[in-house]
């Protein structure tokens, strides 16, 4: 029900005073309103801006967060008022809408901050007002594509690959994003080359070549020299096959691909020539042989996996579909029109060459594209007048539609850019955030550096430690409890992966029988650059994850811009941290923690004296030596 | 005159068509009876119209002012112009029986608040209405209801009157209620109301007739206190 409406309720409800008088049965007792009647300003404390309203219009919608009981969670005692800390500039638009009924979507705020106040406020986005819908529909829907676009290029593209990867997925991945391995590319240049060769032959080989010495008629290349022709066909034959084939084997739904576009472009292209080879060579049936070899033609469109343009230009062509579609029924209503007209115009006129309607339809379509030939001309003055009729409506009717291709072609092709702009930006902001995440566990380390973890009743913990806020000691407070929880402790990478090189060739075989049990994956973690910890039993527990062993990789890159701080000793205490404190400006933001890599579980050993003085020369962050408990060197 | 075949006189009629046009598009040639369009767009649309001052009309009704400032900006909220016409009257009111067509008895509702008959429903009119309906005597509200019932206002209600008002009636139920609605329960329900509200059994139901019958029952005299606090 509309705003206002609900106060016509009194009015209704008088007016059924002329239903008593026939009343079949008697009346109900009306409900008894407990509440006053009386209206009441309501004050609502948006972000400091104050808004009043009456009660009652807030009262309209009863299941939003204003209307009902909820907005009592925001009531402030103090300053007999309701606080919200939200946007006044939004609240400003919610509150209309309960004054006037109708929610309007203001066009200069972002389509997503919109939908998180409704969300709050407890208010449908499907009650947009008829004004304002369209607008806020085509924003949702070009921010769904985005998030889409950002989505795929997030997952798909140049991610590497997870090690666990069989042959197949590291194939298809090579043939979708050529750039990731030199092999892909070198294939994806043959092609592209064999493509070129292949249609530049076709074209060549009907070029008129001088004529053999004996014969005086010219004779088209391809007769002279067939055979060379016909190798340089198969070659290209045999790479398409080839690559069909590697391509149908390592997809991962070969139903799919195999009625995808490419695909069906790729049977196509490479038909004709079996065809050619299983055909008899007898005249009936090499007419539509000859039709075959025109299919070939169609090797041309295998340019579209190597260039985006052309993909674009054939997505554009498919969204337009509908426009085409009206332009194609439009101009057949006029050509159809014109010439029926023009036909009966030029009928009276001796030796005319429009001979039919349907051989009016040529005229007609010439002379409505501006062609012009010539070849058909009226002679008679209506002819003349309704075939310049037909010129003029003719670039109108095809000049309308075409504006919504070419704007629908440029919204394809920005999004198309700003998708490898993403794409591109995709490895500062991975490493963006690692670096942030990494910070963040670094923060940790150097807390517990600081004694932040022990006893806070002496007084003597660090000033530094002191000025943490709360919320830094709660957290780290948090992490220390997940390590005592599992009895493992968190360390930075690269202590880990020093470490674990220094393992990897003692404890290979075991980690793998111990690990395989559990993760599955262990034989590829090795050979890159993070390791593995060892693990000294098996029956210990490991928990590391796959993810931070290439954020690990990448940290380790960005190591090097760390300025890097020598320890005087690894064994200094919470005292000697003091002077170095200020030094760290790790920002603990929150962002998801990786999985730090495993300790070894077990507090009974001993710190290896030699340890340490790897590690000296070696690290470039401080850490706590006690984090470090290898099994044995 | 001139030696035209068929084709060749439309040809020459589309050409001269078009010439036509193109001396109107640039303003020299006038078609007849074309002056007056201009004026027709500046014609006011709204009707704005002012109600008498608040204590005037607290003096007229006997409501309280902050009941006629909530029934005002009620009023005002959903007819800014000040004015409600039969459209927006029976567009509120079906809002509020979304089953069935209540626009017939809206439409009597709105003959009967509309009191001086010019088509549209003032605030002076709707507070008018009301308080003969809220803070009236009994008497005021069976007068004011047999006034709704008498659709052509000449003192009495005829049994056609009648069948009009309770078919508008049971409209408002819709197609869906229980038990099934037969087509002659308006009509039952008219005779029996007559057969209970007119005394001399001439036909049609008297103001005198309405009030003295309405008095005696019971019923009819409770229910009329129910909607007393309706504001």
């Amino acid at each position: 029900m509309a705003a206002g409406v609900a106060t016509w309720l009194p009015f209704a409800r008088a007016a059924a005073v002329g239903w008593l008088p026939l009343a079949k049965k008697t009346m109900p007792r009306p409900p008894v309103d407990k509440k006053s009647r009386s209206d009441e300003i309501l004050f609502v404390n948006v972000s400091g801006q104050r808004f009043q309203t009456w009660k009652n219009t807030l009262d309209r919608y009863p299941d939003t967060l204003l209307g009902s009981s909820e907005k009592e969670f925001f009531y402030n005692e103090d300053t007999q008022e309701y606080f919200f800390d939200r946007d006044p500039e939004m609240f400003r638009h919610i509150l209309n809408f309960y004054r006037t009924g109708k929610l309007h979507y203001p066009r200069h705020e972002c389509i997503q901050a919109f939908d998180e106040e409704l969300a709050f406020y407890g208010i449908i986005p499907e009650i947009i007002g008829d004004c304002c819908m369209e607008e806020y529909r085509d924003r949702k829907k070009e921010n769904q594509e985005r998030l889409a676009e950002d989505n795929e290029a997030g997952e798909g593209g140049d991610a590497p690959l997870p090690p666990n990867s069989t042959s197949r997925e590291k194939l298809w991945r090579a043939f979708e994003n050529p750039h990731t391995s030199t092999m892909a590319l070198v294939f994806y240049y043959v092609t592209g080359f064999f493509i070129a060769v292949s249609v530049i032959a076709n074209v060549v080989e009907t070029v008129p070549c001088r004529p053999i010495i004996g014969t005086v008629k010219d004779l088209p290349c391809g007769m002279k020299y067939s055979l060379a022709f016909f190798c340089m066909d198969t070659a290209c034959v045999l790479i398409f096959t080839f690559e069909y084939l590697m391509r149908l084997f390592a997809a991962p739904s070969r139903c799919m691909f195999a009625r995808s576009v490419m695909s069906v472009i790729d049977v196509v292209a490479i038909m004709p020539y079996y065809i050619g080879l299983v055909m008899p060579e007898n005249e009936d049936v090499s007419g539509a042989f000859v039709t075959l070899r025109v299919f070939r033609v169609f090797r041309i469109f295998k340019f579209s996996r190597h260039s985006a343009g052309l993909r674009i230009l054939g997505y554009t062509l498919k969204s337009c579909a509908s426009e085409l579609g009206f332009l194609l029924f439009s101009l057949t209503m006029a050509i159809i029109i014109f010439a029926t007209v023009m036909f009966y115009a030029e009928k009276g006129t001796k030796g005319t060459t429009f001979t039919s309607i349907p051989a009016s339809f040529w005229y007609t379509i010439v002379t409505m594209t501006t062609l012009g030939y010539g070849d058909m001309v009226p002679n008679t003055i209506a002819g003349k007048i309704f075939g310049s009729i037909c010129s003029l409506s003719g670039v109108l009717v095809i000049a309308l539609p075409v504006p919504v291709i070419v704007s629908n072609f440029s919204r394809i092709y920005h999004q198309n850019q700003r998708a490898d702009k993403m794409r591109a930006q995709q490895k500062v902001r991975l490493a963006r955030i690692r670096l942030a995440k990494k910070g963040c566990t670094n923060a940790f380390l150097q807390y517990k550096d600081d004694g932040g973890l022990q006893d806070h009743d002496s007084g003597s913990t660090a000033l530094c430690v002191k000025n943490r806020s709360a919320f830094e000691h709660q957290h780290n407070h948090l992490l220390h409890c997940l390590e005592k929880t599992t009895n493992h402790e968190f360390t930075d990478e690269l202590t880990y992966s020093e470490v674990c090189m220094t393992e990897s060739l003692g404890y290979r075989t075991s980690r793998s029988t111990s690990l395989s049990s559990h993760h599955g994956s262990s034989t590829t973690c090795c050979p890159r650059r993070a390791k593995r910890r060892p693990i000294r039993l098996a029956n210990s527990t490991v928990s590391v994850s796959r993810g931070s062993m290439q954020e690990l990789d990448t940290l380790h890159v960005q190591k090097t811009t760390v300025v890097p701080q020598s320890r005087s000793s690894l064994n200094a205490r919470t005292e000697d941290l003091k002077l170095n404190c200020d030094d760290r400006d790790f920002t603990a933001a929150i962002i998801s923690i990786p999985t730090p890599p495993a300790n070894t579980p077990d507090e009974s050993l001993p710190t290896s004296p030699a340890f340490p003085g790897i590690l000296r020369n070696s690290r470039s962050t401080t850490f706590n030596p006690d984090t470090v408990k290898i099994s044995s060197l | 005159m001139l030696n035209l075949d068929g084709l060749e006189m439309i040809a020459v009629l589309v050409v001269m068509g078009l010439f036509i046009k193109v001396l109107e598009q640039f303003g020299l040639f006038e078609p007849v009876g074309g002056e007056d369009s201009i004026e027709d767009d500046f014609e006011l649309s709204t009707v704005c119209h002012r109600p008498e001052g608040l204590d005037k009309l607290q003096e007229q009704s006997k409501f309280t002012k902050k009941e006629l400032q909530v029934l005002y900006r009620g009023f005002k909220n959903e007819c800014p112009s000040g004015v409600v016409n039969e459209e927006t009257f029976k567009l509120i009111y079906s809002q509020f029986f979304p089953q069935g067509d209540s626009s017939t008895y809206a439409h009597f509702l709105f003959e009967a608040f509309d009191t001086n008959k010019n088509g549209s429903v003032s605030f002076e009119d709707f507070v008018a209405g009301l308080n003969i309906i809220l803070r009236g005597s009994i008497n005021d509200r069976l007068n004011w209801a047999f006034n709704l019932y008498d659709l052509n206002k000449d003192g009495c209600i005829t049994k056609e009157e009648m069948l009009d008002i309770m078919k508008s009636i049971y409209d408002m139920m819709g197609n869906y209620t229980y038990p099934c609605m037969q087509d002659d329960a308006p009509r039952e329900h008219v005779e029996n109301f007559f057969q209970k509200m007119d005394r001399n059994k001439d036909g049609v139901v008297t103001i005198d007739e309405f009030i003295e019958s309405c008095q005696k029952d019971e019923n009819i005299m409770q229910s009329m206190q129910l909607f007393e606090n309706v504001i």
